[in-house]
This record gives C-alpha cells, structure tokens and sequence, in this order.
C-alpha cells in the first residue's frame, strides 16, 4: 500500500533497496505511540490464541488416546491374552476328556467347546478392531490353525474309542500343533497388541510441554506490556489487560492440574490395573500348560519322559524353584509347601490391589495340594498302577489334580476380574477430564484475547 | 538245543514294539540290519546270539524265582502303546497284548495266577536300565535280541521273528521296497533299526522324517505329510491294524528274533522262562494269542513267525 508514496517522499536519499524501504516506511508507521500500541494489540491477541489453540490440540490428542486405552488398546490387548488363554485351556482340556474318553462328563466337553468358541470369537473381534498389520498376520494364522487343531483332536478322539493307540499319537501331534505353532502366533499377537497398549498408554499421560511453553511466554508479554503502558500512561491498571492475564494464567494451572490428575489417574490404571494382568495372565498360562504337560505324560502313556521334564519346568516357572532334592520323593510330598516360593503367582501378588491378592494366596496354597496330588498321581504311575494315576490325576470327585488346577484356576480368574475392575476404576473418565482441560484452556484464551483487544483498544482510542 | 528249542516252538510273538523295538536296536544292530538292508532278507540280526540262553528249567529254588514267590508278584516292564502287542484298552483300561498274555503265562507259571503282575511302562530307551536296575523281574516289550544287548542284559529263547517292513498308502499302489521309497518321503522312529537301515541305505528317498514313535509316522502318513514308514514287521502289521486304508508292502529285510529280556544274574530266572516258553508253546498258548491277536493282521499261519 505504501508503495507509490515512497517512491515520491525519499527521492533524494541514496537508493536504498527495495525491503529496506518497506522496513523503513513499517518502523515510521510503527515508531508511533499509537502505532505500537497496535503492534502489540496484535501480537499479544495472536500469542494468547495461538496458546488456547495449541493447549487444546496437544490435549485432545492425549484425551484420544486416553480413549484408546481404554476403550481398545487395554480391551485388545486383554483379547490377545485370552486367546492364548482359551488355546492353553483348550489343548488341557482335550488331553482330560481323551483320558476319561468315555467317561468324560459332559463338562469337560462343555469346556473344550467353549475353549475354541471363545478364540474363535475373539479372533474375530481382533481382526474387526485391530488396527496393526503385525496383528492381522498373526489372527490370520491362528484362524487358518484353530479349525485344523480341532481336527486333530477329533479324530484322536475317534480312533481313541476305537480303541486305537493310534488315538495318542494324534493327541500328541495336536498339542505339539497347538503348543509349537499357535501358542506362539497367539504370544506374537498379544505382544503385538501390548505393545500399542503401552504406546497409547505413554501418549495419553505425556505433559502438554509445549502449551505450556506458550503459556508461559503469553503470561510473560502480558505482564511486560502492562509495565511499559504503566511507565507512559501512570496509569497503575488496565481493566482488559489484567483480565487477560489472569485467564491466561487460570488456563495454565488448569492444564497443568488437569494434565497431573489424568497422568497420575493413568499411571495407576497401569500400575495397578494392566501391568498386573499381565503378570496374572501369565501366571494362569503356566498353570495352565503345567496341567496338560501332566495330562500328557498319561497320553503318552510312558512313551516319552518329555512331559515330566516340562512339568517341572513350568511348574518351577509358576510357583519357584523346588526345595533341595529332599521332598522329591513322593510320600512326604502330601504335607506342606514346600516351594520357596515366588515365580510368577509371587510376583502376581506385588502390586495386586487387596481383592486380587487374597485370591492369589488362596491360588498359591492350591497350588500345593495341586502339586501334591501330582506327585501322587506320579507315584502310582510309577509303581504300574496307571489307573490309580488317572483317578488321582483326572478323576472327576474334587479330590484329584484336575479339581485342585480347576479351583487354582478359578481363584486367578477372579483375581483378574479385580484387577480389571481397578484398571477400570483409574483409567475411565481420563478422556472425559481430558476433553474438559481442552475446552476450558480454549475458552479461557479466547477470554483472554477479548481482553487485550479491549484493553489496548481503550488506550489507542485515547490518540484518537 | 538251542536250535531244537527254537525250531520247535520258537516263537513268539512279539516283537516288537512299538517305538521301541525300533528303538532299541544299539549300534551293532544297526550295523546288522543296514547290512541286511539290501535284498539278502534272511540275514540274521541276532548274529548267533540266540543260543547264549540258558537251558529250560522248572527248578524254582534259584534265588530270583524264590524272591519272586515271596514278593507274590511278578514286575514286568511293557509297553502301553504298541497295539495287539502291549497297549492299555482305552474301553477297559486294562493292558493287552500277545506280549502281555506272555507275561500273564510266566506269572501263572512261577505264582500259580495269571493276574499277579505288576505292569510297568517302560519308555523304549529305558528298558536296558530298567533290568540292570531291578526295578523290573523281566522286560515283555517287544524287544529284539542282539548280541550288542546280550553284553547288558540276558535273554530268553527266542519267541518270534521279526524284521523290518515298508508301509504305504494303498493308494500308493506300491510293490516293492525300492519303488516305495525312490523319490518319496520316508518315516522313521528316532534311535530305531529303521533308521540305521535307510542311514546305510537310503534308497533314493528324498526326504527322512524322524519322530519320536513309530505311530507318529502313522499319523503324518495319514496326514499326508510323509509317503511312507519303515518300522519293525510287528508293528507294521499293528499300522495296518489300524488303518485299513494302508497297506505293508515289499518283502521283509533285516530278520531278527525277539526274546524276554532279564538281568544278566538271574540265570535261575532265564533257565524257568525258557521252561515257560516251551511249555507255551506245546500247550497251545502262543497259538491261541496268536490267533487272538495276531492273525487278522499277519496272517492266519504263524509258521514264518516261528523260524
């Protein structure tokens, strides 16, 4: 605009270029009282907004994925967990219901049932939901299994009441299926989907630093112009300016409180909710696989010492090492615990909330009467007496093995379902309190935009 | 005698068994049978080894029989998965077999009932330890007699004769071994005579599966994952038993006997076995299981089981 007047007013001076000129004619316009007031009218209005902008971007994000925390990633990443949960249930249960074969009550086919019912649902449900490819690749090569291993455990059954040996092979070769293939595929996926968990997790508490930042900077000019209107004017306040400031600074706690409240809410979500069910899931995935290796080793019907090895190994994973060789001999074996301890029900305990934890020390004292009654059951194996080891093993009255896994189990259940119900309690509403900071920090900026505007405004039209 | 003995009744059964008869060729059988593994059938796994037993005996004054007339119970290691053999009848529960009615001969014979013995399954790489240990009176698994084990364990006479055997999908319209196993992929249990043979003589498969029990080659045939299965004639005759749909094919290789395994010391214990053995023989029993057992899948003569 200011062009052609330029060109007139500066003739005589030495030819300065063209920037120069124009930088020349804005600090005559501006190097006027009036003229930086409105400079600074206007880049005060454009801080203030350009906070309240920020402040509700980087929040709604967080509230976005404080969203997805619960309401996907914690849910997926629990679908995941009990997919390898129902496969593991599934290949102990098969291995029960081929020991009893005809006598198998029909709970016990009930369970296998809903065993791969549940995984097949769930599969489905992550493959609907899940947004990462490294997800869909392994839903995809469990759905491709699942029907497959129920095949095998079909026709193991069949030849078995033929009364074929036949039948335990194919036993065998449908657990080393499920065990060597599809529980890592199911592992692969649960890792994959804990891995978003923590991702949302971490973007969900992270600080707003940089609305923040801003904030500050904005409170910073606000006061630094209120000083140099006070040193011309002698005026001590400016209604509208002030105004500002104390919106600007409201925004600022407000987000600052809000974002501690939803980190802290968040972190013990986490600490007390989704990091224990992992431990926990863990825990019920040990008992489990310790429950098919000994079915197993009675499939095998004594062709094969690998089950007792792995008994042993995942045992001594789930509840601590074994005491010194002492107690491995069967008889004393029905008194006491005898583990040190630890392993993976120990390391459940820590950080269980109060309900989940008495469940879990009722899980750990089953654990011994479990383990007695397996080596019980061992015992009698040995001595030639598989029929009392089947009884002690898999019978059906509540005194055998199988009752004591089935009550182990039951209790991690519900220590679960507690520890689910504290998740819950800690990370639901986080995206509500989010979305609120959102706003609020908006509003409050806007609120303090009108007040500079009407402050400086007041001070300019005085020039007038 | 030896030779009478044998001739006369040899036999019996069993042989082999399951995993384990595979599994427990060592490596001088092995060595026999991949020998043999070419087209002399009649080559003798045992290498002679049969006559080292003892004479039959009713004397039951030896320490061992008398330990076991005191114990009341005779302890016999078996196998629980080797069908028609040694394998617990998932309708009754209880073991049976042509190796377990052996057993139940040597306990009617030593206690006076059939049904005074314990049975303890005995994974086919433990059954050399199981004897040297005590832990059981006699072995009744299907177990082949080679002069490698006869350096750990004694035997009885020999109660059938065994070897190794192809078996194929009928489908697979196969004739003789060669052509069974040219191009193909072969099924083996691991540690066993079978592989020793296909090790020395491959035959021009393409691919070796190993696994842990002869079975399990019967469950991948089935699956398709694999086109054929060597394992011991007995237990090849217990596949096809189970699987009308498969089929043994090709003359038998590697001839070798089968025989009751004990510890080396109770020579008083072998002496009445082997009493047993002919006595079982003359009185019909072997025959009997035989029929009871066998003949539907090996054919209703047992006479080339008797050589």
């Amino acid at each position: 605009m200011a062009a052609p007047v330029q060109t007139g007013d500066v003739a005589p001076r030495p030819l300065p270029s063209a920037p120069q000129r124009a930088l020349a004619q804005l600090r005559r316009t501006v190097d006027t009282a009036p003229g930086r007031l409105r400079t600074a009218g206007i880049l005060l209005t454009v801080l203030v907004l350009a906070f309240g902008t920020l402040a509700a971007w980087q929040v709604i994000g967080r509230a976005r994925a404080a969203d997805q925390v619960v309401s996907h990633s914690q849910p997926l990443s629990q679908n995941a967990a009990e997919i390898y949960r129902s496969l593991a249930d599934a290949d102990a249960t098969a291995a029960s219901a081929f020991l009893l074969a005809g006598d198998a009550p029909q709970s016990v086919r009930d369970r296998y049932r809903a065993d791969l019912d549940t995984a097949a649902r769930l599969l489905t449900e992550s493959a609907a939901r899940t947004g990462s490819s490294d997800a869909q690749q392994w839903v995809t090569a469990l759905n491709r299994q699942l029907p497959q291993y129920a095949g095998l455990v079909e026709t193991a059954g069949a030849d078995n009441r033929q009364g074929l040996p036949l039948g335990g092979a194919y036993l065998r070769y449908a657990s080393a299926q499920l065990q060597e293939s599809m529980l890592p595929a199911a592992q692969r996926l649960a890792a994959a989907e804990a891995g978003r968990l923590d991702g949302d997790y971490a973007a969900a508490g992270s600080f707003p630093w940089a609305a923040l930042v801003l904030g500050g900077l904005a409170l910073a000019a606000l006061v630094r112009c209120q000083q140099l209107l006070f040193r011309r004017t002698n005026r001590v306040f400016n209604p509208g300016l002030l105004g500002a400031t104390a919106a600007v600074l409201a925004a600022v706690l407000w987000l600052a409180a809000g974002s501690l409240s939803v980190h802290s809410d968040l972190t013990d979500s986490r600490q007390r909710g989704a990091l224990p069910l992992r431990t926990l899931d863990q825990a019920r995935i040990e008992a489990l696989q310790s429950h098919t290796a000994e079915n197993l080793d009675l499939v095998a019907r004594g062709a094969s010492d690998t089950y007792t090895e792995r008994w042993a190994a995942i045992t001594g994973s789930l509840a601590g090492p074994p005491p010194a060789d002492g107690s491995a001999g069967g008889s004393s074996a029905g008194d006491g615990s005898t583990r040190a301890g630890g392993g993976t029900l120990g390391r459940a305990r820590t950080a269980a909330p109060g309900e989940a934890d008495a469940a879990l020390v009722r899980a750990q004292s089953l654990f011994t009467t479990w383990e007695a009654r397996h080596r019980a059951a061992a015992k009698s194996n040995e001595q030639g007496d598989y029929e009392a080891a089947l009884r002690t093993t898999v019978g059906t009255g509540g005194d055998s093995a199988e009752g004591a896994f089935t009550a182990l189990d039951q209790q991690l259940a519900q220590a679960a379902t507690a520890e689910r119900t504290a998740f819950e309690r800690s990370a639901k509403g986080t995206d509500g309190v989010l979305y609120s900071v959102a706003a609020g920090a908006a509003f409050l900026a806007v609120l303090a935009a009108a007040g500079v505007v009407r402050g400086l405004g007041r001070r300019l039209a005085e020039y007038r | 005698m030896r030779t009478a003995k044998l001739t006369g009744a040899a036999l019996l059964a069993a042989g082999l068994l399951g995993p384990g008869a595979s599994g427990a060729a060592g490596p001088a059988a092995v060595r026999s049978e991949a020998a043999a593994a070419a087209p002399q059938p009649t080559a003798d796994l045992a290498g002679g080894c049969e006559d080292r037993t003892a004479q039959p005996s009713s004397n039951e004054s030896g320490p061992k029989v008398q330990q076991i007339r005191r114990r009341g119970m005779l302890v016999v290691g078996v196998d629980q998965n080797s069908y028609h053999w040694g394998y617990r009848n998932p309708q009754t529960g209880r073991i049976e077999g042509f190796d377990i009615d052996l057993a139940r001969a040597v306990a009617k014979a030593i206690l006076g009932d059939p049904d005074k013995v314990t049975y303890l399954t005995v994974p086919t790489a433990r059954r050399i330890e199981a004897i040297k240990s005590g832990q059981v009176d006699l072995i009744a698994r299907t177990m082949t007699i080679t002069c490698e084990r006869w350096q750990d364990t004694a035997f009885s006479a020999p109660y059938f004769s065994s070897g190794q055997r192809l078996v194929v999908p009928k489908a697979a319209k196969v004739t003789g071994i060669e052509q069974g196993l040219r191009g193909r992929r072969a099924c083996v249990a691991d540690q066993s005579s079978s592989q020793a043979v296909l090790r020395q003589n491959p035959y021009g498969t393409a691919e070796v599966k190993v696994v842990e029990n002869q079975l399990d080659c019967l469950v991948l045939m089935q699956l398709g994952q694999v086109d054929a299965t060597l394992t011991d004639t007995v237990l090849a005759a217990a596949q096809v038993a189970q699987d009308p749909t498969v089929e043994q094919a090709g003359e038998p290789i590697a001839t070798a006997h089968m025989g009751i395994a004990m510890k080396k010391e109770d020579t008083d214990l072998v002496a009445r076995v082997n009493q047993v053995l002919v006595d079982y023989r003359a009185n019909g029993g072997w025959r009997a299981s035989y029929d009871h057992w066998l003949a539907a899948s090996m054919g209703a003569d047992p006479a080339e089981y008797l050589k």
